[in-house]
């Protein structure tokens, strides 16, 4: 039943991402409902798996790397599927579709999917810290994806001879919007779930507590530039993708020193 | 059963020409009646628009309807009708690309379909509307639907107001709060600003040379006028800068346009050259935050959307083709009395 409802969730997103690809590669792309409902299909189908995990490990799903990217990918959709509405169901789930989609095949080749015994210690202080986390970092993946689309917006502005895909995307003023709500979002999550790790008296050592510091002192740092106009919106949305493309990087390391 | 149609248009008369035959809205119930009572015709739907006065006819001999229809309104414009005509299925055809606006003076306008259903209801409203003509109305309309959201007949601005209100929308979303500058009071940037003002920009400011131009410009488009000197400090607060000086070096510059961007905390700057030679160097576009467009790069824009509106056309064409065959096949199995039978 678990692997039934990862493929279910990999075919509603490959589905997603392959309909918005063929329609704009057709120029027959209208924003509506299809690929709105493929994700929520999607997510549901993980939220499925993610839940029979939980039963399964009587905790929650985030034992190992591959469920901590299954659950980072389900957040990313979930965060979506809430604003998606209001960019009037644009290429956003275009974009948030790929990502999605390669975190949870990345998670499927990696062994170890379906421990048998958790190895999180059961705490449910120590759980929520591990969930806040990911959520934060799910926040931050969906502020790459707003970046991307600003930077490739922005471009296709900034050329003069703009493409057809251009008629597509967000204005850049709601996407630099849009950007800063979700790093402020995924900032407040993270530093939220720093505070229930303390109060949870979580033991971290000194590599792992050095990676979460990095990546919340590099998220801090673009907020504050933004918010004193240090930064521009290019730069915000350029440093939001590389830091979350570090954060990525860094999660196989942070997963792993937390069970050394 | 026949379908007729008959008329002028863009193509085949000029604008003082078309001005004779147009209908007022007034004039057509009576007009309908006129046309109801050629012999042989079962129904009349008059289309009176800007660019084309056509009737749609039902009936069993379109000659005499046609012949009915040159008298009518060569009697109204005092010298003959230089009319097109069409029978049965090149009619159906004709109707159907004309709802669809690939008839039209700019490909896929979409103005027209509301002026076909307009007519459509005033003919039925006068009840001129035979059972056929209610039929080839309703294909018509789903047709130009089906054209309008599975092509891209419709897709990009065609003329450079229309090009400054997209680019704008995709600069700044909405453009109700937008502050709008025209530095240099030429036709093309008030016609942009016009443009931009239906759009619900907040405010215009007209800066030129000669301060009571840039007075008479702003009073006539309920803008502000402000003196040429003081146009480099009002930058800071606008969004969006039109210029068409004819001053002979760049008035925009790096130079200039740096301090000025640091007091706007991020917000974008939209800058539109109308100017020949151009006011604004190309440098300031390489601007974090700075959007700017010349004539030239308007205009390819402007051309690229009417390139992609004319290669859709023979898919619009093939799902017109769909609907003329449903309709002809409908058309086959009627029988329609005449009115006055």
């Amino acid at each position: 039943m678990e692997n039934f409802t990862l493929l279910a969730s990999t075919l509603c997103y490959l589905f997603s991402f392959g309909h918005t690809l063929f329609a704009l590669g057709a120029r027959r792309f209208q924003p509506g409902r299809f690929n709105y409902i493929a994700m929520a299909f999607g997510a549901a189908a993980q939220g499925w798996y993610l839940s029979l995990r939980g039963a399964a490990e009587h905790a929650c799903p985030l034992g190992s790397l591959p469920e901590m990217l299954i659950f980072l990918s389900w957040s990313i959709a979930l965060i979506y599927l809430v604003i998606g509405s209001s960019y009037r169901l644009s290429l956003m789930g275009a974009f948030t579709a790929p990502l999605v989609l390669l975190l949870q095949i990345v998670a499927l080749l990696l062994p170890g999917k379906s421990h048998q015994t958790p190895s999180l210690p059961h705490n449910p202080w120590i759980e929520t810290h591990a969930a806040l986390s990911v959520v934060a970092y799910g926040a931050f993946g969906l502020a790459c994806v707003a970046g991307l689309m600003f930077l490739l917006q922005e471009g296709e502005l900034k050329s003069r001879r703009p493409a057809p895909i251009f008629h597509y995307l967000p204005p850049i003023t709601v996407l630099a919007e849009s950007l800063k709500r979700l790093l402020w979002f995924g900032f407040l999550l993270l530093s939220l779930s720093f505070a229930v790790g303390m109060h949870a008296h979580l033991f971290v050592s000194g590599e792992k507590f050095i990676c979460s510091m990095l990546i919340w002192v590099l998220y801090a740092l673009l907020l504050a530039g933004a918010n004193k106009g240090l930064l521009s919106n290019r730069r915000l949305a350029l440093f939001a993708v590389v830091t979350f493309l570090l954060a990525l990087a860094l999660l196989p390391l942070i997963e792993h020193l937390s069970h050394s | 059963m026949n379908i007729l149609c008959a008329g002028i248009n863009h193509r085949t008369a000029q604008l003082n020409v078309r001005e004779q035959f147009a209908v007022r809205e007034g004039e057509m119930t009576d007009l309908l009646a006129r046309l109801r009572g050629i012999e042989g015709v079962t129904g009349a739907v008059m289309l009176s628009t800007c660019n084309r006065v056509e009737l749609y006819a039902s009936g069993l001999c379109t000659l005499r309807a046609l012949e009915g229809f040159r008298s009518i309104l060569s009697e109204r414009a005092g010298f003959e009708a230089p009319l097109y005509h069409h029978d049965t299925p090149q009619a159906v055809r004709h109707l159907f690309r004309v709802a669809s606006g690939l008839d039209s003076m700019v490909i896929g306008e979409t103005e027209i379909l509301g002026q076909v259903k307009k007519a459509y209801s005033l003919a039925s409203e006068a009840g001129s509307a035979t059972r056929s003509l209610h039929k080839l109305f309703q294909h018509a309309f789903r047709v130009a639907k089906r054209v309008r959201t599975e092509t891209q007949i419709t897709s990009g601005p065609t003329s450079i107001g229309s090009v400054a209100v997209e680019l704008a929308g995709k600069i700044f979303g909405s453009l109700a709060e937008r502050r709008v500058m025209i530095l240099g009071a030429g036709e093309i940037s008030e016609r942009t600003a016009r443009s931009l003002q239906s759009r619900g920009v907040r405010s215009v400011i007209v800066s030129n040379r000669t301060y009571e131009r840039a007075s008479a410009l702003a009073a006539e488009i309920g803008g502000m006028a402000l003196h040429f000197d003081h146009w480099e400090k009002a930058v800071a607060d606008v969004d969006i800068l039109i210029s068409s000086t004819n001053a002979p070096y760049a008035l925009l510059t790096p130079e200039k346009l740096t301090p000025v961007l640091k007091l706007r905390r991020g917000r974008p700057l939209f800058v539109i050259d109308l100017a020949v030679p151009r006011d604004a160097d190309p440098a300031i576009n390489e601007l974090d935050g700075v959007f700017l467009y010349d004539i030239d790069s308007l205009e390819q824009i402007a051309a690229q959307s009417l390139d992609i509106r004319k290669q859709e056309v023979i898919r619009c064409e093939s799902l017109i083709e769909e609907h003329v065959d449903g309709f002809l096949s409908w058309l086959s199995t009627i029988r329609e009395p005449h009115p006055q039978a």
